[in-house]
């Protein structure tokens, strides 16, 4: 069984870098926090698989993840592509997923989109919002990062942001979701304690998400961005009511997504 | 006025300004045409020393001396002599840092003397703590202000080599729903200035990934013309990389932000009270916050911490450059040159005063080796920081700034770092108050609601959602906890990846009590910090003083601030726990008068194992609920009397050695494995603490008033002891089967009122055995949820 090697890419205004890493760590790989400029010359093919994690990079200016998307699309374009192509999993947390969306490399339903296809658009609420949202798991087995769930499983993590609206095209919404169905592309949706669809009810769909989406993975399931924070939902003690319980659990739902992707690599 | 002023024959605008022949009225002229906020003493003294040089100073020498002195740099009066009675105090020396001389605990690193005090962590790590205010600018520009007030404090942090672990804020704000007309020009309303201050917040402490934990909001009258902004930050630091060895021969370096004309004599501003023409005066006095910029310059700071290349660090705020400069060669005892040219500036054209004093942000002063220069700047440039090597340090006592190759400033240290001593005189005189005579109100359940709802009890959550309290991924006791979002006393952080440990944070403010007596107040605030740290499990505590007062000048305010100060000592002695940082904002008047005397503590406890934290939410039906601490009628201030226009003159008061022994049993008693819950007795006093212990659960609780412990003089009715706010309280759920060992480890002043039910009624028995609450922890989360929101 190897070591996976993971890159965790930041720039200026990143900073769930650490927490990530000490995430993926201690499952067992091997990752290192990378600035975008030290990750040029074909630097990133050297790596197993991509984190982008939470943060503001570049302060968020234009839109959530706008300049770092362009970014990485212009350094990076052909490693990225290359780096898709041969399925090495690529996973964005919260402003990683606002970048992978402008990007193009989400929800990519043919292949890498040259524009995004969707956004994630400021909260319903107008204000940021820092709390914890359960989860439904909706995939059918694509996507590799949630292998560690059952379809229908209910999971507990902590939201942090301020543009978390995931909207299609108001045009193409119908269309869209038909292909992200389709293709098992549904990830997460928002939904309350008893796992009932939170139907853009706010505060148990933080944001007001279109169809309550929380995270969605591409065509292929190796490129997955949510807008909860998993490493903010590792270890038993993050729990916001841990303290109710008869003894603090080891570990929460958080850990499941980093056990699924380190898994996937080993094998 | 051109008469006083000379412009110097160099290719850029520098000024001699005629200090030499200038008699008194000139001199205050001089001081105020230049806004150097120095009064006669000390202009004369400035002469003196000129005339000794046989020179007139530059314009941006006597701008330096004025950031200097100021009191927002100085603190002069806190460092003056007061004449009180027959006896001459110096607050700083005979009270606040007498705490922490007498007790010299051995796990004090630093204290008073740099950015941040510094204590021992464990595991060969230090935490850094550091609390500053950023009143008058929120006052002017709310979003600027309070973001470049957490901007600042960070970097206080980064000062000490420490990565910033959590943000703290304790807020004041005039009532939301003020009239409109009753506000004076110039002054804005307290809903605009409430919105901007926490978007200001959110925005610096968001952007920068450092979680904001802790902290409060109060409303008083007093803070409508000048509101209270508190911006604190914790820091984690290897002991062993905590660096101050500045020597002759290191290269000064400037790096992070440019140097622009904002933050131009934001200090002389901080060190005046606010007028109506506040707004167009000082504008610029306000700085522009970028927290990217400071994110990166933390980075390239650790980075360069870890790798060692740096000698010595500062953080550049009140007066710039020139504080930071000379701050660094007074301590490291050496001379500084400056070629000011060198410093990266916004734009061209700002004149060589200005780029010495701007107080632009995102700027750190770092002292560097001439071996590791390369290595350091090559670092900045990583993070895509800019960075200038822009002097050198030289043995010998002097600052100078060179400007194109031209000397414009040469000044010694020992009087730059000198200034004359200010000597004042107080008498005492207290506030003429009394005691309202209020009839019980027969309707007790409305009270405890309306109490629920109160602006100054109602839940936060609403900011404090739109903080992130959870970046990092250390906050295991979080802001809002348990299933329903109850207010723990303390947040608790697990920095360290290996380690059971924890940082305990809380504060402690009793404005309200501040308009009663200014000496309760303190120890109130005192042991309200340190209460709620022990709530939660902390232990070993630090403090941390911050003063928000009215003009020093004044009879009424010093005398005040004198009490106050003799409080702290005495208090915090009686306790054990020393100050290691702290920083008074004097002078926050506005046209409305002064605020009401607002002492902010801070404590910084730990926990040894993070695992036996408690919150505040009940958590098992049938376990026992016990209260700890003794009830005196002491209604004075509180916010019972506040719901009914009331203050009163019986201000909660302390009895130091009894409750030593409270908070020392509690902490036994959490260490033993008996408590499951518990909460402190503040505003809103016994009801309130146990409504709040209710609505974060899902159960509910019944309690019998019959039992308190109480010593009521006379004045025994079920409201005084509900809503009484005597200090050393607790509510204490205690598991079932534990009731024995848990009274025999308390001994004294305690009793079992009541316990926790499986449904969710909330019921009180008063004193005549009738029910006098009679409610539902829906009920009273509905309240407590809704009062701030329909004002907000």
């Amino acid at each position: 069984m190897k070591e996976p090697k993971i890159c965790i890419l930041r720039v200026g205004g990143t900073n769930c870098d650490a927490e990530t890493k000490a995430a993926v760590d201690d499952l067992g790989a091997r990752s290192e926090i990378l600035h975008l400029n030290k990750l040029m010359d074909d630097k990133l093919m050297s790596y197993d698989a991509l984190i982008i994690p939470g943060g503001f990079s570049y302060g968020d200016h234009v839109r959530a993840g706008a300049v770092l998307g362009k970014k990485v699309s212009s350094a990076l374009s052909k490693e990225l592509k290359k780096f898709v192509e041969e399925e090495r999993p690529i996973l964005g947390i919260c402003n990683g997923f606002q970048v992978l969306v402008e990007s193009g490399l989400l929800p990519a339903f043919d292949g890498v989109s040259d524009y995004p296809q969707a956004t994630l658009a400021i909260n319903g609420s107008a204000r940021y919002e820092c709390r914890w949202v359960y989860l439904k798991h909706e995939n059918r087995g694509k996507c590799i990062f949630t292998r560690e769930l059952q379809k229908g499983q209910k999971i507990f993590m902590s939201v942090a942001h301020a543009e978390g609206r995931f909207v299609f095209p108001k045009e193409r919404e119908e269309k869209y979701l038909q292909k992200l169905e389709k293709n098992d592309q549904l990830v997460f949706r928002y939904c309350n304690k008893r796992g009932i669809y939170a139907d853009g009810r706010y505060p148990i769909n933080p944001n007001g998400a279109f169809y309550d989406i929380a995270g969605i993975c591409d065509s292929n399931g190796t490129v997955f961005g949510l807008m909860p924070h998993p490493e903010r939902a590792y270890w038993g003690v993050q729990l916001p009511d841990w303290t109710g319980m008869k003894e603090a659990p080891k570990y929460a739902d958080g850990r499941l997504i980093f056990e699924s992707l380190v898994e996937y690599l080993k094998h | 006025m051109s008469f006083l002023y000379k412009r110097k024959e160099l290719p850029f605008e520098v000024f001699e300004v005629k200090l030499l022949g200038a008699g008194k009225e000139q001199l205050l002229q001089i001081s105020q045409k230049l806004a150097l906020a120095l009064n006669i003493e000390e202009m004369r003294a400035c002469k003196q020393y000129f005339s000794k040089k046989g020179r007139n100073p530059t314009d941006i020498e006597l701008q330096t001396i004025g950031q200097t002195w100021s009191e927002h740099c100085y603190h002069k009066t806190f460092k003056g002599e007061i004449l009180v009675g027959k006896r001459k105090v110096r607050l700083f020396k005979d009270f606040i840092s007498r705490v922490t001389k007498e007790l010299s605990p051995p796990w004090c690193i630093s204290v008073f003397e740099d950015n941040a005090g510094i204590v021992d962590f464990g595991d060969g790590y230090a935490i850094a703590a550091k609390v500053e205010t950023h009143n008058h600018p929120s006052a002017i520009e709310p979003f600027g202000g309070a973001a470049t007030g957490v901007g600042g404090v960070i970097r206080d942090i980064l000062g000490v080599w420490a990565k910033p672990i959590a943000n703290i804020d304790v807020l004041g704000f005039g009532p939301l729903d003020y009239k409109y007309k009753a506000l004076p020009a110039g002054v804005k309303h307290p809903k605009y200035i409430f919105r901007g201050v926490v978007a200001g917040i959110g925005s610096y402490g968001n952007n920068m990934g450092i979680p904001t934990v802790s902290g409060g909001i109060y409303f008083d009258e007093s803070y409508v013309g000048n509101p209270v902004v508190y911006c604190g930050c914790v820091g984690l630091l290897p002991i062993g990389e905590y660096v101050k060895e500045t020597k002759p021969g290191d290269i000064a370096v400037l790096a992070g932000g440019r140097t622009g004309r904002d933050g131009i004599h934001g200090v002389t501003f901080a060190s005046a009270e606010l007028t109506e023409e506040s707004e167009e005066i000082s504008r610029p006095a306000v700085q522009i916050a970028d927290p990217i910029e400071e994110e990166k310059l933390r980075r390239a700071i650790l980075q360069i911490r870890d790798e060692g290349l740096a000698s010595g660090i500062t953080d550049l705020g009140g007066g710039g450059l020139s504080c930071a400069a000379g701050e660094v060669a007074n301590r490291s005892n050496c001379s500084i040159q400056i070629e000011l040219e060198k410093a990266p500036l916004k734009y061209p054209n700002m004149l060589p005063w200005e780029i010495w004093i701007s107080e632009s942000q995102e700027r750190m002063f770092l002292t560097v080796p001439g071996k590791n220069i390369q290595r350091v700047l090559e670092i900045f440039d990583d993070e895509d920081v800019e960075a200038a090597a822009v002097g050198r340090f030289t043995q010998g006592n002097t600052v100078k700034v060179v400007y194109h190759g031209h000397e414009v400033l040469n000044l010694d240290i020992d009087f730059l770092f000198g200034p004359p001593m200010v000597r004042r005189t107080i008498k005492r005189k207290g506030p003429k108050l009394t005691e309202p005579r209020l009839s019980q109100t027969s309707n007790l359940t409305e009270v405890l609601l309306k109490l629920l709802a109160a602006p100054n009890i109602a839940s936060r959550e609403s900011v404090v959602r739109t903080y992130d309290h959870e970046v990092q991924g250390n906050t295991i006791l979080k802001p809002l906890h348990g299933k329903h979002g109850g207010p723990n006393d303390a947040a608790i952080l697990k920095p360290l990846q290996d380690s059971w440990r924890g940082v305990v944070i809380s504060c402690g403010m009793n404005p309200s009590y501040g308009r009663i007596d200014p000496y309760w107040m303190a120890t109130s605030s005192v042991e309200e910090a340190i209460r709620n740290n022990v709530a939660v499990g902390g232990r070993r505590i630090a403090l941390l003083d911050n003063f928000t007062w009215g003009n020093p000048e004044k009879m009424e305010q010093l005398s005040a601030l004198v009490e106050a100060c003799k409080a702290c000592y005495e208090s915090a002695r009686a306790f054990g726990t020393p100050f290691i940082s702290g920083k008074d904002s004097l002078y926050n008047e506005s046209p409305l008068g002064p605020v009401t005397p607002t002492l902010l503590v801070t404590a910084i406890g730990i926990i040894p194992d993070i695992r036996r934290a408690i919150s505040v939410d009940i958590k098992e039906p049938s376990d026992a609920i016990y209260i700890v601490g003794r009830t005196y009628p002491e209604l004075g201030g509180s916010e019972y009397y506040r719901l009914f226009g009331e203050v009163g003159r019986s201000v909660p008061k302390l009895h130091a050695a009894k409750a030593k022994k409270v908070l020392s049993s509690i902490t036994k008693a959490i260490d033993a494995g008996y408590v499951r819950a518990c909460h402190d007795l503040s505003e809103g006093g016994l009801a309130v603490a146990a409504a709040e212990m209710v609505l974060s659960s899902d159960y509910g609780a019944e309690l019998d008033l019959r039992k308190v412990p109480a010593s009521m003089n006379g004045m025994v009715r079920d409201d005084f002891i509900l809503f009484s706010e005597s200090n050393s309280r607790f509510l204490v759920e205690v598991a079932r089967g534990k009731e024995k060992k848990f009274e025999k480890l308390v001994k004294s002043d305690f009793a079992l009122i009541g316990e926790v039910s499986e449904t969710d009624g909330f019921f009180v028995r008063g004193l005549k055995g009738r029910k006098i609450i009679d409610t539902s922890s829906r009920k009273l989360r509905e309240a407590w949820r809704g009062g701030l929101d329909h004002k907000s």
